[in-house]
């Protein structure tokens, strides 16, 4: 597959979402909470709290919905302020009871709008940049579709970051890049390759851990391994010192793309 | 009678540029048009007047060297990692050019350093439009991240002046860790009990709001600057909304709870100092003899 190919794959309504993937491994546990406290609940963020094995968990995905009732009625998977505030309130919630936090993330980025703007977009997700680098619990992220810029960053300053293999994680889409640097958005593919936003250029590139192979609908086998997989690496996470993990946490995405700086 | 004698003969030693000796020489550089009143300025009172039309009070861009003059101490500052470099990491197309094109203007999209501000040691980060519209990349962040950990080390408070388009995107994924690495040293910056006041300029936009820009326990800004976390080309584009009058500038932002104080440029060494000293912090006695 192209890179661009990887963006379509990425972006295909037929995909699970992060809803999707909560019913398969969380079913029989799962609340969902809602609410900022401060302005509203912002449906593109689906939160909640759900056992994983005998390990209580919050999880706070972003979710794109289903059907197009589902996907207006989330916003097509963007965030606004109060949805990352809720996110930070839940993660905060977690920290007081030492419970590990599972982010999914699939969003083309955050809401570009004017209410989003009159809010605060670019604090709320500042702040979410902060307080999760040294929130004093595990924090794992899986980039399961898309990881568009800020607003998927806003949940993913974690111990680890996975991806699974069909998603992609960039600062900007590829039709945004091209039309910008090249007037001319037709020209995504281009740029799509150029960015580097596939779950292997990611690697490559030091900035997640692992690539996930993507599970199917009806494979309970694989959802499986995948909850096993999760939580063998909040276990070894939880075990550690608080000081250690935000640390641990820093150091990761302090050496993120240093390795050609010269002096 | 010739119908043209009035006009002088033409002499050899009489040149073009001869002739125009006879009217007062004006330079370019003498006048200055505020492209906010479009009144013609002296540029000499401009300058005395920190770059700030005399008539409509607009704050012009100013580079860094002009920015670090008006907030430091003369003869205060002492850049830190000056010669950090990046290059073309993803071999992103075209790139290189850029690169190449916007180090006419200094070496990167951020200049950080020590100085005294009124006395008092400070750790002073000053982002360049003239690089990339100020955009952040792989040496910015790490320039950045450097001055915040200095800070921390040292016990100092730090001052960012901030203008920036947001992340660079030809450093892809790569600028956007860029965010969560800054926004971790602030935090620990932060936690060490230190101050940090972050001064937005126009425009701050993009990536760097979502990170540092906002994360000032005391946030300024000049007069009628941008801030936005989407800019307003692309919410008009992709939300087809129109957007109300002054929107996202740092009146509107200041109403709206985000930013603490609008100052204009003349005041803002003053508000700073005397933030710095409320903030306990004390003139060096040493560095001022």
């Amino acid at each position: 597959m192209t890179a661009y190919e990887k963006v379509m794959a990425a972006r295909d309504a037929k995909k699970l979402t992060a809803v999707d993937y909560i019913a398969r491994m969380f079913s029989d546990s799962f609340i969902e909470l809602h609410g900022d406290r401060r302005f509203a609940d912002d449906k593109a963020i689906v939160a909640g709290l759900a056992m994983l094995y005998d390990m209580p968990l919050t999880i706070i995905g972003i979710e794109k919905g289903r059907n197009t009732k589902e996907r207006v009625e989330r916003n097509f998977g963007q965030a606004q302020p109060e949805g990352y505030r809720k996110a930070l309130r839940l993660m905060k919630q977690a920290e007081k009871f030492h419970r590990p936090v599972l982010c999914l993330v699939d969003t083309s980025g955050a809401y570009p709008g004017i209410g989003a703007e009159e809010r605060g977009q670019g604090q709320a997700i500042a702040e979410n940049l902060m307080e999760m680098m040294t929130l004093k619990t595990p924090v794992l992220t899986i980039l399961i579709g898309e990881g568009g810029s800020g607003g998927a960053l806003a949940l993913a300053v974690s111990d680890e970051v996975w991806m699974m293999e069909n998603s992609v994680y960039s600062v900007i889409s590829p039709e945004g890049c091209a039309s910008i640097l090249w007037k001319d958005s037709s020209k995504a593919p281009q740029a799509a390759e150029a960015l580097k936003m596939t779950a292997q250029d990611l690697f490559d590139l030091g900035v997640v851990e692992r690539i996930i192979r993507q599970p199917k609908a009806e494979d309970a086998a694989m959802f499986e391994s995948l909850k096993m997989l999760i939580c063998r690496t909040l276990e070894k996470n939880l075990a550690l010192p608080t000081d250690r993990l935000t640390e641990q946490r820093y150091a990761r995405f302090r050496k993120i793309g240093t390795a050609h700086l010269t002096q | 009678m010739d119908l043209f004698s009035f006009v002088k003969p033409k002499n050899e030693l009489e040149t073009t540029t001869d002739a125009k000796q006879n009217v007062p020489f004006v330079p370019d550089e003498m006048w200055t048009k505020c492209p906010k009143c479009n009144t013609m300025l002296l540029t000499t009172d401009l300058e005395e007047n920190f770059n700030v039309c005399t008539h409509c009070d607009h704050h012009f861009r100013i580079s860094t060297k002009q920015r670090i003059d008006i907030l430091a101490d003369s003869d205060s500052f002492v850049e830190r990692d000056s010669e950090l470099s990046g290059g073309n990491i993803l071999d992103f197309p075209g790139y290189d050019q850029k690169l190449e094109k916007a180090r006419e203007s200094g070496k990167e999209s951020v200049v950080c350093g020590e100085c005294l501000i009124g006395g008092i040691k400070t750790v002073l980060c000053v982002m360049n439009a003239g690089f990339m519209m100020g955009s952040m990349g792989t040496v910015t962040g790490e320039k950045i991240t450097r001055a915040f950990e200095y800070a921390t080390e040292n016990s100092l408070p730090v001052v960012a002046c901030t203008v920036s388009g947001g992340a660079r995107m030809q450093e892809g994924i790569l600028s956007l860790m860029q965010m969560a690495k800054t926004s971790g040293a602030v935090k620990r910056h932060s936690d060490a009990g230190l101050l940090y006041i972050t001064v937005l300029t126009d425009p701050t936009t993009g990536g760097v709001t979502a990170s540092f820009a906002m994360e000032g326990d005391i946030i300024l800004a000049e007069p009628n600057t941008l801030v936005a976390f989407a800019g307003p080309r692309v919410i008009e584009q992709t939300m087809r909304q129109k957007l109300p009058k002054d929107f996202q500038t740092s009146e509107f932002v200041l109403q709206k709870g985000f930013i603490d104080a609008v100052v204009s440029r003349d005041k803002l060494k003053a508000t700073i100092t005397r933030l710095l000293k409320i903030h306990g912090y004390k003139e060096n006695k040493e560095a001022a003899q």
